[in-house]
């Protein structure tokens, strides 16, 4: 069933007719005769768990704000930089008044009055869209002082980041939106007892604010039976790479993976198998493309038992024409490029992973600095401020788990090409260190 | 693959990075408010910034959006673009200089008119990316109108391999359309028409 895409495509979907065609700020008008607290629990009741990446439980997280009178802040996280992820930047430019009702019922709920959208700096066209939905929200008195005669105002603002994939991570883009450097912050606090310029502060993703609207329209008793029992409702899913229809696909959680790669998104092109993928961005650690994981049903609880994690929601798939080491350094680069610096594991953990992936490329390495490495990323995990360094370590570490022997073979290619002859087994690891006999300890 | 260091080259103090010890502008001092009296900022950039200062409550989160205004105006985030940021939003040259060298739009070394971000993480360079960006560098040869920079996810995976032509997506790219997207910003056409992303429709219909 379609929620968010049903009919995305409608002509003038973007403009204020065209919203208010389909019942658009219907919601809003009903939230605004409810009480606060009545909004909030279908929230809760409803179960919709975050879209950006942790899936942590919308209601309860708009719970945590304080209660009473003080500045309380409203972001909207639409930073949506994690590589193969992009259903924010389509649903924002189709139907860019949808996001602006999620946000607007969700200030009132948690009785903020200024509200935020944080558009990656990439995004130009879209900002452009949401700017021009605000200014037609703003003339018909959806957004400014007394919406629709209510007691509640709210005032919108568009901000547009600089190109910093960090700025996604929460903490990183309530520094960024105060005119810092995208920094992460030590949590607690959490920002939902301080945040922006010391309030309180929910931080939501694009797709999860836009299901705030659908949430009250269908109730939360009516929203549940969507999806499974722990993942409740839809979930649009991006599917890239090695695809024949790459491109965004809603779905109900808990449908087969399988069926969003091979019957959604086309498989593999002809003659090509599935060797891995990413089940959520390339943060998420990657699966083979065995069937005992293709079979997975797509939902936040199953991906996580099976040792990855559905993230953004963004599928990537790597068939058997590519070679893992490339994906791995692809992977390593981008983190290392995006490390904000902060913390000491993260900074020289990714920039050292990096360099142990070039000695492998150049024929440099040993089967020993698959060990170092994967102990390297060992040593990240949990030891930063955010997860930055951690979604590089959780990757890279499943993808030497997986694919050790391809690793192994590809540095003896390499070091036979650069001239450097077989490798010399260098700790003791039984049948792992390749083909050639261990040495007898003396 | 041994390095030799009598190949590495060295600057002052031993240091691999050339200038390292030399200030920008010795005359000035960056962690001073810009003087409003010595620092000339045009109308239509002060205009612009103080327009974007109203909207927060604090002026500070203006910073990002006054360097976009003063990259626009001057090309690049150069020491006179961001003296006059400074200027109107009351804070140090130092503190913009520092949010500017961390992301990645903002360009503190002088750059062409037209940016082409060529996307070039995992799922378009499995498409082909990496060459592509190589037909892009030779497209634009050394055209100085051109800044051509290979980027990480632009967050259009669904046309990889794809750039993004000052701020328009197009793709997917052919190696061979990098002609024509020079030719096409050379003409100040619109770049592309039949493969920009925002005409194309959702993924499946």
């Amino acid at each position: 069933m379609k929620v968010l895409y049903k009919d995305l495509d409608e002509p003038g979907l973007n403009t204020l007719d065209g919203y208010r065609r389909r019942g658009g700020y219907d919601m809003l008008r009903k939230a605004l005769k409810m009480e606060p607290q009545d909004v909030l629990q279908q929230m809760l009741d409803s179960n919709v768990r975050g879209r950006g990446g942790a899936g942590f439980a919308m209601g309860k997280k708009m719970s945590f704000i304080p209660k009473g009178a003080m500045d309380k802040y409203l972001v909207c996280n639409a930073d949506e930089s994690e590589p193969g992820t992009f259903k924010d930047r389509e649903l924002m430019q189709k139907n860019p008044h949808q996001l602006l009702e999620g946000i607007i019922i969700g200030a009132f709920a948690i009785g903020a009055n200024k509200s935020f959208i944080y558009i990656r700096g990439e995004y130009q066209h879209q900002a452009d869209v949401l700017d021009a939905a605000l200014a037609e929200a703003r003339a018909a008195g959806l957004v400014g002082e007394r919406i629709l005669g209510s007691d509640h105002s709210l005032d919108l603002v568009v901000h547009r980041g600089a190109g910093a994939y960090i700025c996604g991570e929460e903490t990183a883009l309530l520094d960024s939106l105060e005119g810092k450097r995208g920094n992460p912050r030590l949590k607690p606090p959490f920002p939902a007892v301080q945040g922006l310029y010391k309030g309180p502060t929910l931080i939501n993703n694009v797709e999860t604010l836009m299901n705030v609207p659908v949430v009250l329209s269908m109730g939360a008793e009516e929203y549940v039976k969507l999806g499974t029992e722990t993942s409740t409702g839809t979930k649009v899913v991006s599917v890239s790479g090695c695809v024949q229809r790459p491109g965004n696909y809603e779905v109900e959680l808990g449908t087969p993976s399988r069926e969003i790669i091979y019957g959604l998104a086309g498989g593999p092109r002809e003659g090509r198998t599935i060797k891995a993928w990413f089940p959520g961005g390339s943060s998420a650690p990657l699966l083979p493309g065995s069937d005992e994981f293709l079979d997975l049903p797509y939902d936040f609880d199953s991906l996580a038992k099976a040792g990855s994690m559905l993230g953004s929601g963004a599928i990537i798939v790597i068939d058997d024409s590519i070679s893992i080491v490339d994906v791995a350094l692809k992977t390593a680069k981008f983190y290392r490029h995006e490390s904000c610096g902060k913390c000491t594991p993260c900074r020289e953990g990714t920039n050292w992973t990096v360099k142990m992936l070039e000695r492998i490329q150049t024929g440099e390495a040993t089967p020993m600095d698959l060990d170092i490495m994967a102990s390297v990323q060992d040593q990240i995990i949990g030891n930063c401020l955010c997860v930055l360094g951690d979604s590089m370590a959780m990757p890279i570490g499943s993808m030497i788990k997986h694919f050790r022997a391809e690793f192994e073979t590809h540095i003896e290619i390499a070091r036979e090409r650069g001239g450097l002859g077989v490798s010399i087994p260098q700790v003791n690891r039984g049948e792992q260190a390749g083909p050639y006999p261990m040495l007898e300890p003396a | 693959m041994t390095i030799d260091p009598s190949k590495v080259r060295r600057f002052a103090h031993g240091s691999r990075v050339p200038g390292w010890d030399e200030a920008a502008d010795l005359a000035k001092d960056p962690a001073v408010v810009p003087d409003p009296a010595s620092t000339p900022v045009p109308a239509q950039v002060r205009a612009a910034i103080e327009a974007h200062m109203a909207s927060y409550p604090d002026v500070r989160s203006a910073a990002i959006p006054a360097l976009h205004v003063v990259q626009r105006e001057h090309g690049w985030c150069s020491p006179t673009a961001i003296e006059q940021a400074a200027c109107v939003l009351r804070l140090t040259p130092a503190y913009l200089a520092a949010v500017a060298t961390f992301y990645d739009m903002f360009s503190t070394t002088p750059k062409g008119r037209h940016d082409v971000y060529v996307c070039t993480n995992i799922s378009c360079s499995m498409r082909g990316a990496d060459a592509l960006y190589e037909a892009m560098l030779t497209a634009a040869g050394d055209d100085p109108d051109f800044h051509v920079k290979a980027f990480e996810c632009l967050g259009a995976c669904d046309i990889a391999p794809m750039a993004s032509v000052n701020g328009e997506y197009v793709g997917p790219l052919e190696p061979a359309d990098c002609a024509r997207l020079v030719d096409d910003l050379r003409a100040e056409r619109e770049v592309l028409p039949d493969k920009q992303l925002r005409k194309r429709k959702v993924a499946g219909t």
